[in-house]
């Protein structure tokens, strides 16, 4: 790392934590995690007897993650919808702050870079943001293990961790796009009206224009089918939503074989066990990697519309 | 003396305007160089083409020979900046917002604080260093910019519109320490101002910049002499009586340019002191001198006479 990078990182992050947004947003989602895991600890009771497998195979550890009561959702759920609005929380205005502040132009008369700025504020918030979610994971897994008194195996630890950093992962693209706001608008206001319109879209209403688009229907040969749900697939994993939920079913739900769609002639013969973390890595790297190009390329134009900015002015 | 900054051709063009056209400009070492001129001149964009914030369209700027648009890092390692309207981080203390800027500098942690505070002591913010910038005032905002443009030990500084905002006495103090500064450590001073009576004190030299085109450089006293070769100093009197007569003997004074009648008196211009010519003229012709009051040409009046006709 430039040395002046380190500096600014070292900067950025002593902000995120003695910011009051950052506390808040933090504080917000331990505390709806914690109260999701508090009700899946309750009804994972029920999930048990039911099985007829030996304990070794529920992955019951992972159940904490994923089990829910019905009554409130489960603890994957809200951090799959908490976490771009923390994201877009801490960078909507990254760029701006400093601009209306007059200290950018300050920083930009220092020997460094212009990309160190915004390298600077990306990498320190999500290294805040990783350890965070990281901190609150490992919390989770304790407290499952003072509940039930049964020790998750290697597996399901591994299986946690990449459930972890993918939702770091996630936010890296939410912050991304906040970084990229908080560039082209000067008011803070418009920047997180921006992200937040973002957010809508695709957690709401993007998976209803993808239906209406790309309609699958209930009867035809099943080429057509086929061809139709593959249509539908693809437009589906444009958004930053479905890639971060198919991830965490499959790192989640070692049950879950496959993510596209299955037929009869396929499914005979096949023995119910759950799949070994190598091959449910194998199957989400497609979407990792989506998630990965997502924040890139966001950064990308982030970077290309910084550099060609006019510093000058408040 | 060598040239600190060069300035070749150095033009600017935004989408319909000319923000800077053709300027060429040398600055010496160790000099207070005052960039005077209106605002929307060209000054800003100037002064952020020579740091290689702001590419220019044509020409070049050399600092310590040094290509400012090809080497921006090099050229930004010895030059301090102080951008008008100077912006710190509110929630950081004085120092810290100092020592932030060492480091970025590439000094130590110890080392930076050690230059913080000796800095801070030395702009006269010792009690105010580890106060919130928050609670800052204008003029220590000021004090601290100045600071924070000295903690990379430059061997240039340039201050934008350092005394914007300030009260006189404070632009008094801040000007005085700039060129204490300047003359102590060999400083080269930069510092763009439309205020002309503040920098005129300071400044070794000044450039006039106006519409992006540098319109006249030199000390003060070259410019009001270049200026106004027939009419440099002028003297108002009031006498009694007032004749042609008079006037026309006024006229004939060796060194006298112009004579004007005006509400109560008249307005006599000349290319040298002519106060006691004129005053013996007068009394000679019988009339009683009632009022005479001389003047030799100041910034003020180069600055009107460049800026007359300009909006």
């Amino acid at each position: 790392m430039r040395r002046t990078l380190s500096v600014l990182f070292r900067k950025e992050v002593a902000d995120h934590i003695h910011s009051w947004r950052f506390n808040i947003l933090i504080a917000l989602i331990a505390l709806t995690a914690l109260a999701s895991m508090y009700t899946a600890a309750q009804s994972i009771r029920d999930v048990v007897p039911k099985l007829d497998t030996p304990l070794g195979d529920v992955s019951l550890f992972l159940k904490l993650f994923t089990a829910s009561d019905g009554k409130l959702p489960t603890f994957v759920a809200f951090v799959g919808f908490l976490a771009p609005l923390l994201g877009l929380g801490m960078a909507f205005d990254a760029i701006s702050s400093e601009r209306n502040r007059g200290t950018l132009v300050r920083l930009l008369a220092q020997p460094l870079y212009r990309d160190d700025i915004i390298l600077a504020k990306w990498f320190a918030a999500l290294a805040v943001v990783g350890t965070f979610f990281l901190a609150l994971g490992f919390f989770v897994m304790g407290l499952g293990l003072f509940l039930f008194g049964i020790p998750p195996t290697a597996e399901e630890v591994l299986r946690i961790v990449f459930f972890l950093l993918v939702t770091a992962l996630y936010v890296a693209v939410w912050l991304s796009l906040a970084i990229l706001f908080s560039i082209r608008f000067r008011q803070a206001a418009t920047s997180v009206l921006a992200g937040i319109a973002v957010w809508l879209f695709f957690n709401l209403f993007y998976p209803m224009i993808v239906d209406l688009i790309a309609p699958i229907s209930t009867q035809g040969t099943v080429d057509e089918v086929l061809r139709q749900i593959g249509w539908h697939q693809f437009l589906s994993r444009l958004s930053p939503v479905t890639l971060y939920q198919e991830a965490t079913t499959i790192l989640l739900s070692p049950d879950v074989r496959t993510l596209g769609p299955i037929t009869v002639e396929q499914s005979v013969g096949a023995i119910p066990t759950p799949l070994p973390f190598g091959q449910s890595l194998l199957l989400i790297w497609p979407q990792v990697a989506g998630l990965v190009a997502m924040s890139v390329a966001l950064f990308g134009i982030s970077f290309t519309l910084f550099m060609r900015q006019d510093i000058r002015g408040r | 003396m060598s040239h600190v900054i060069e300035l070749k051709s150095l033009t600017k063009q935004y989408d319909h305007v000319r923000a800077v056209d053709a300027l060429t400009l040398d600055i010496r070492e160790g000099e207070v160089f005052g960039l005077l001129g209106p605002n929307g001149a060209g000054k800003t964009t100037t002064i952020l083409m020579m740091l290689g914030l702001v590419e220019p369209t044509d020409g070049e700027a050399r600092i310590l020979g040094i290509n400012a648009t090809r080497e921006p890092l090099r050229v930004k390692q010895v030059v301090g900046y102080l951008p008008d309207d100077v912006g710190f981080y509110d929630d950081l203390t004085g120092l810290e917002n100092l020592v932030l800027t060492a480091r970025l500098n590439g000094q130590s942690d110890p080392e930076a604080e050690a230059s913080a505070r000796a800095l801070l002591a030395r702009v006269g913010l010792k009690d105010a260093a580890d106060k919130k910038v928050g609670a800052y005032s204008r003029g220590m905002r000021q004090r601290l910019g100045l600071a924070d443009t000295l903690i990379k030990r430059p061997k240039i500084i340039i201050l934008d519109e350092p005394t914007l905002g300030i009260d006189p006495e404070g632009v008094r103090e801040f000007l005085a320490l700039i060129r204490t500064l300047s003359k102590e450590e060999g400083l080269t001073v930069l510092l763009s101002s439309h205020h002309l009576h503040q920098v005129q004190a300071v400044c070794d030299r000044v450039g006039i910049f106006v519409g992006g085109k540098l319109i006249a450089v030199g000390t003060v006293e070259e410019l009001s002499a270049t200026l106004f070769t027939e009419e440099r100093f002028s003297v108002e009197l009031a006498a009694e009586p007032l004749t042609d007569e008079l006037i026309d003997r006024l006229r004939a004074v060796p060194g006298v340019a112009a004579v004007e009648r005006t509400m109560d008196g008249v307005l006599i211009r000349a290319s040298a002191d002519v106060a006691a010519e004129v005053a013996r003229t007068v009394v000679e012709a019988g009339s009683a001198l009632t009022r005479l009051s001389r003047r030799a040409f100041g910034l003020d009046d180069i600055y009107h006479r460049y800026f007359e006709g300009r909006d």
